[in-house]
């Protein structure tokens, strides 16, 4: 056993940060935790950063080497995302740790000589086709269709809650092709273009303050080489990225920002003539959450290990999905009240305490425990899968 | 960055689970709450010749030379099959305390003895004011003669009765040489003045009421340099906290397999009630508080064994654990519903146990306190 990193992988962390501070948009503190990047708010400060990233070779540092990948050990891809996420920044999200592994294991060679350099560079903004109106964690009955016609696709159905609103130029298809085969047996991936005729993009207001999209297809024709994988072999396709995305420990890191922000404002921070970190109540609850995030880090870094020697790590990384939203949504919940009234403030007001910050962090972090696998669907399959328990 | 044990340490494991299965079932352990001893002089015997009492002392004194990371492998083990004796204070505290800061002759009579079974050294440490840390120390000592005498008392000092031989800390009042420091005294329990008292806890482990009464010990009596015991009883605090962290990993893992176990075969509403929803949360539930508890655990014993700072660490496991296992026991007994609370079940083996873990060398409360003065708040 060994809890520390080596002297490497320590300077390779000093590294990033210095880098990450050095090319941080300028007054980035009164961005910092207010920008959507699946946004159109934030997709723009988002790609610039990316590009920083990739011209150093450092976004797609986690692909494996054949693919470009440049880690120098295993734990450089963690490190980079930690630090880097503490502020605030993005790593490479979806199209680098979920798009891309789908293509590699899956994709056709032109899929993979055509979309892998181009996601390596943060050439293109894409958004998630999974969801829809009237189904997300029930995937299997996906209902948007895909059907065969010639050496074409005729897409119809809609898909919501993703970023494609942010102008994204692929989408991540999930639909059903078969239509007489048995719920996940009939689906098929695609990766379709986005500016293929009769694709629709309407903004869904969402509490926050920000837009998730609806994305609707009115018989949108799609080549035959816009799929991925086999007919009937897109729930398996889907799901394959779903253990690479558990183990991303931004979800630590941007917590350990707001709760080491937190703790400096109960320090400075006086209402009358007391200490806000004084409040009856307040030291306690800010030290377990700081414990909980701990514990939830040290899992994380369980997960990445276990991937690291091939081991499984359905149970830990499962655990992860459950603690991890958790630990975020009480940590927003305390910051709350240890503001009083002025955590009520939107981002803008001169009163509103780290440039209101904590009450978007707080509205969006009701998406935690839905977005990417509810908390009752990761606790179903905690008990279903790891301890074996019978379905009801 | 590596979470693996040792193939030496995995057999360890393996070798307390299979001994256990033989020797130490739930029938034993239920027998051994009756026992006025709380453990048998054959089990202790079994102990030593598997080594295990021997574990963590330098091979230059019979010991086996393994560092602390291990030692908690083995507790977590103990943890989970519910091991009787004094292990924990015996070996883990005392010995250590008295390998790492006795004197060459206290390490030669007592440490090998220790290793084979024959010496049993327990803590006497908790007063009535129960206060973590140093400050909790009031037991006095003053000079007398060419020795000392101390005076006061001490609560929860386990296996009394089966020891011959105390720990004591204890408190220089101000005024004397050296100002009001800490010392530790290896005191026999022969010695006039000293009178036990059985307390009967939830844990069934025999605990025990020392009062001290001008009792006299020779100079040769004091572990480590007189109001200097700082030091040692920061070493005791972070050995004794994290080694409770590894018995409750063990214990919650035994917990939740109770609980699996019996959910898959109890039939209620014509299905297994591990196919309710409400259920089967729970068990996920207590899956990440398990999990979370043995990462915590290793991580903290890891750098307590390498003897880097470690408060945060051992504040942070100790908290987390604390209050983890207090979820832990809950949703197993609600699981379980009335059977678990009958004794015959085992379920509450484990919990009254975890209960008194809990409380050795601060609760959840105390760590959240310390992470809080660790971190300026």
């Amino acid at each position: 056993m060994d809890f520390r990193f080596t002297q490497q992988d320590e300077a390779f962390r000093q590294e990033v940060r210095d880098f990450t501070q050095k090319e941080a948009p300028p007054d980035w503190d009164q961005q910092e935790g207010l920008l959507d990047f699946d946004g159109p708010d934030g997709v723009g400060v988002a790609q610039t950063f990316r590009r920083k990233l990739a011209a150093r070779k450092w976004l797609t540092i986690g692909w494996p080497t054949e693919y470009g990948g440049t880690a120098k050990s295993v734990w450089e891809p963690l490190i980079l995302e930690e630090e880097v996420t503490y502020f605030g920044l993005p790593v490479g999200g979806q199209p680098v740790n979920q798009w891309a592994p789908i293509i590699m294991a899956h994709g056709s060679e032109e899929q993979k000589k055509y979309f892998l350099p181009g996601i390596a560079e943060a050439r293109w903004v894409w958004a998630e086709g999974y969801s829809e109106p009237d189904g997300g964690s029930d995937l299997g009955n996906v209902k948007t269709k895909a059907i065969r016609d010639g050496d074409e696709y005729i897409v119809n159905g809609s898909k919501i809650w993703n970023g494609a609103h942010a102008g994204a130029d692929y989408f991540m298809l999930l639909a059903r092709s078969l239509p007489d085969a048995i719920k996940h047996r009939g689906l098929t991936y695609f990766i379709v273009d986005m500016k293929t005729p009769g694709i629709t993009v309407t903004e869904v207001p969402m509490m926050w303050g920000r837009s998730r999209a609806l994305v609707t297809f009115d018989n949108a024709r799609i080549p035959l080489t816009s799929r991925v994988g086999e007919e009937g072999q897109g729930f398996y396709v889907a799901m394959s990225s779903l253990n690479v995305q558990r183990a991303s420990i931004y979800r630590y890191s941007m917590v350990k920002r707001i709760q080491d922000l937190l703790v400096a404002y109960g320090k400075e921070t006086y209402h009358g003539s007391q200490r806000v970190i004084d409040k009856p109540g307040i030291r306690h609850q800010l030290a377990e959450l700081i414990i909980a995030n701990e514990a939830y880090r040290l899992m994380m870094y369980k997960v990445y290990w276990l991937q690291s020697q091939d081991l499984e790590t359905s149970r830990e990384s499962s655990v992860c999905k459950v603690l991890g939203p958790d630990v975020n949504q009480r940590t927003f919940r305390l910051g709350m009240q240890m503001m009083g009234p002025y955590c009520t403030l939107e981002p803008g007001s001169k009163w509103a305490p780290l440039y209101g910050r904590l009450e978007m962090g707080y509205l969006d972090s009701y998406a935690r425990t839905i977005g990417s696998g509810t908390s009752e669907i990761n606790r179903n399959v905690l008990a279903q899968r790891a301890l074996r328990l019978p379905r009801g | 960055m590596d979470f693996g044990l040792t193939e030496s340490q995995q057999m360890l494991k393996a070798s307390v689970q299979s001994f256990a299965k033989n020797k130490v079932d739930k029938k034993f352990v239920r027998e051994m709450e009756r026992h006025p001893e709380g453990y048998t002089d054959d089990l202790w015997r079994s102990l030593a010749d598997l080594g295990w009492l021997r574990l963590p002392f330098p091979e230059t004194y019979s010991g086996d030379g393994q560092d602390f990371v291990t030692l908690c492998a083995l507790l977590e083990e103990m943890g989970r099959t519910l091991v009787p004796g004094p292990y924990l204070t015996s070996v883990v505290l005392c010995g250590q305390a008295i390998a790492e800061f006795g004197s060459e002759d206290q390490k030669r009579r007592f440490l090998p003895a220790i290793g084979n079974g024959k010496e049993v050294v327990v803590l006497a440490h908790i007063e009535p004011n129960v206060q973590e840390g140093p400050d909790g120390i009031q037991l006095t000592v003053m000079p007398q003669d060419s020795g000392y005498v101390l005076n006061g008392v001490k609560l929860f000092v386990p296996y009394a009765n089966s020891a011959k031989t105390l720990l004591v800390s204890a408190r220089q009042p101000v005024g004397a040489a050296g100002a009001s420091g800490v010392c530790y005294f290896l005191v026999s329990l022969k010695t006039r003045g000293v009178a036990i008292t059985r307390l009967h806890t939830i844990s069934k482990e025999p605990q025990y009421e020392i009062d001290f009464t001008d009792v006299v010990v020779p100079a040769s009596a004091a572990l480590g340099q007189l109001g200097k015991g700082q030091e040692i009883e920061r070493r005791i605090a972070q050995w004794g906290a994290v080694a409770a962290c590894a018995l409750m990993s063990g214990a919650a893992q035994s917990m939740l397999d109770l609980t699996v176990d019996y959910v898959k075969a109890r039939v209620a509403f014509g299905r297994p009630i591990g196919s309710f929803q409400a259920i089967q949360h729970h068990c996920a539930n207590m899956t990440v508080d398990v999990e979370s508890c043995k990462a915590v655990t290793y991580n903290a014993a890891w750098y307590v064994s390498e003897r880097l700072p470690a408060d945060m660490h051992v504040a942070t496991a100790k908290g987390w654990v604390s209050d983890a296992l207090r979820r832990v026991y809950s949703l197993a007994h609600q699981c379980h519903g009335a059977m678990g609370l009958a004794t015959e079940y085992d379920l509450q083996l484990y919990s009254r146990r975890c209960k008194a873990w809990e409380m050795l060398f601060g609760d959840h409360n105390y760590q959240q306190h310390r992470v809080g003065q660790l971190l300026g708040f």
